[in-house]
């Protein structure tokens, strides 16, 4: 770094750990927590981690509504695994924020207030059991077709905390689709359950990859700090070119009259996404936002007195160790 | 319509008091964080997985059992306060390190031995 650019930003010492950041992220070295890193990554890096901690914790709620209501013990056992996956999910990546000096009772917080968002796609209901099939396949699907790449983002413990998802993710997506062709070998009626299923969640499966790229202005940052290592067009056009063959195989129609392969792109053509939806979504306005948040919020508050609880049981244990050795 | 009346099913239980956790709004009981480290199989060491919030010990390793060897990831587990843990500096030209980087001698290949040599 010259002396010139080194002034430019106001301190040579702050230039010089901005410049080896940057050598870092480009040599494609992971950034870990007690390095330096510009103040902007790090914000970005909190929200990123932290809304995704979001998504897997308010995820458990659309499939947990049909635990009890599984149709066989081993339908049961499965979706309590599940589930239990992906609040383990939330813990790894609630724990990867805070080595970025977050705190996870703030996160929590921001969660229950509404300051910060989860995935869009948890805020639609899950109508039959059909929907604990195909989120599997397609919400599951298209969170692997997120995931995949972030298994090498520039921040370490995200990174590592996506390899553990994603190891973990491939069984939620298969037990789904094992799901849905059982279903689909069964009766006229169970059949068009799987297609009504498949109608309601396709389309936000594909928002599940956010605006296009056009309209993601913090996508070339993110690229250049390797955060994110694809656009979401790209994502989607993958998720499409992934999902399209399976429907086949499965037997269902996915609902988009203008969905067909390409020999030229070698792609999948598919029709326009409804992006009003989405903002109208994000903006609290779906079908379960509130419910979502209310019965979050309903955990935290009636857990309340467990973690008091614990706190004082631990406090009591020590004292009376203290008095043992005294 | 309060929370107890709109989740009777999903927190209620019959024993969580849930009128009076709402009327008291949310109270902060902070577990103090503990890291986990897993030896995967038998012969490996111990290394760090993460961390997790627990208010004791024993309920540190339980939850560390519960978050991090849920499909035998694990043998063993240690979890240790974070608090206990002292680190070096993060900076890799920190000259702590420095007695190690001027030592090639240290290195098997710092020597030269013919290759007619065998065994070596």
């Amino acid at each position: 770094m010259s002396e010139e650019a080194a002034v430019v930003n106001g301190s040579p010492a702050v230039a010089e750990l901005e410049q080896h950041f940057e050598d870092t992220v480009a040599h494609d070295r992971r950034i870990e927590p007690r390095d330096w890193m510009p103040e902007a990554y790090r914000r970005t890096m909190i929200r990123q981690i932290s809304q995704h901690a979001h998504s897997e914790i308010i995820g458990m709620q659309p499939e947990g509504n049909w635990i009890t209501r599984a149709p066989s013990l081993r339908r049961k056992a499965i979706l309590l695994a599940k589930v239990q996956d992906e609040a383990g999910h939330g813990m790894y990546l609630y724990s990867a924020a805070e080595t970025l000096g977050a705190d996870r009772a703030d996160l929590t917080q921001k969660l229950m207030t509404g300051a910060q968002k989860y995935s869009s796609i948890f805020n639609y209901p899950t109508l039959t059991f059909a929907d604990v099939g195909v989120i599997g396949w397609l919400v599951d699907g298209a969170a692997i077709c997120n995931q995949v790449p972030l298994c090498r983002s520039s921040y370490g413990p995200y990174a590592r905390a996506m390899v553990r998802i994603c190891k973990e993710e491939s069984f939620h997506q298969r037990q789904g689709f094992e799901l849905l062709m059982t279903m689909m070998r069964g009766t006229p009626a169970q059949r068009a359950m799987v297609q009504d299923a498949v109608n309601r969640w396709w389309w936000p499966s594909l928002m599940m990859f956010g605006p296009p790229d056009n309209e993601s202005p913090n996508t070339a940052q993110s690229m250049h700090w390797r955060i994110k290592r694809h656009t979401n067009d790209e994502l989607r056009q993958r998720f499409v070119d992934m999902t399209a063959p399976q429907a086949e195989a499965l037997g269902v129609t996915l609902p988009d009259p203008e969905l067909r392969w390409h020999p030229d792109r070698q792609h999948y053509d598919f029709g326009a996404v409804d992006w009003d939806e989405l903002k109208r979504v994000v903006a609290g306005n779906g079908p379960c936002n509130a419910q979502r948040v209310t019965a979050r919020r309903a955990a935290h508050e009636g857990g309340a007195w467990v973690r008091e609880a614990a706190l004082a049981h631990a406090a009591k244990q020590r004292a009376r160790a203290r008095q043992v050795a005294a | 319509m309060s929370i107890d009346q709109a989740y009777p099913a999903e927190v209620g239980h019959g024993a969580v008091p849930m009128a009076d956790a709402a009327a008291a709004g949310p109270v902060r009981a902070d577990w103090p964080l503990w890291e986990v480290f897993l030896r995967g199989k038998r012969g490996l060491n111990h290394v760090h997985v993460g961390s997790l919030h627990a208010a004791d010990a024993e309920m540190a390793l339980r939850h560390a059992r519960d978050v991090y060897t849920r499909r035998n990831e694990g043998v063993s587990i240690w979890v240790v306060p974070t608090a206990a843990i002292t680190a070096s500096s993060p900076d890799e030209k920190d000259p702590f390190f420095a007695p190690s980087g001027d030592k090639v001698y240290r290195h098997p290949t710092f020597y030269d031995i013919p290759d007619s040599v065998p065994h070596m």
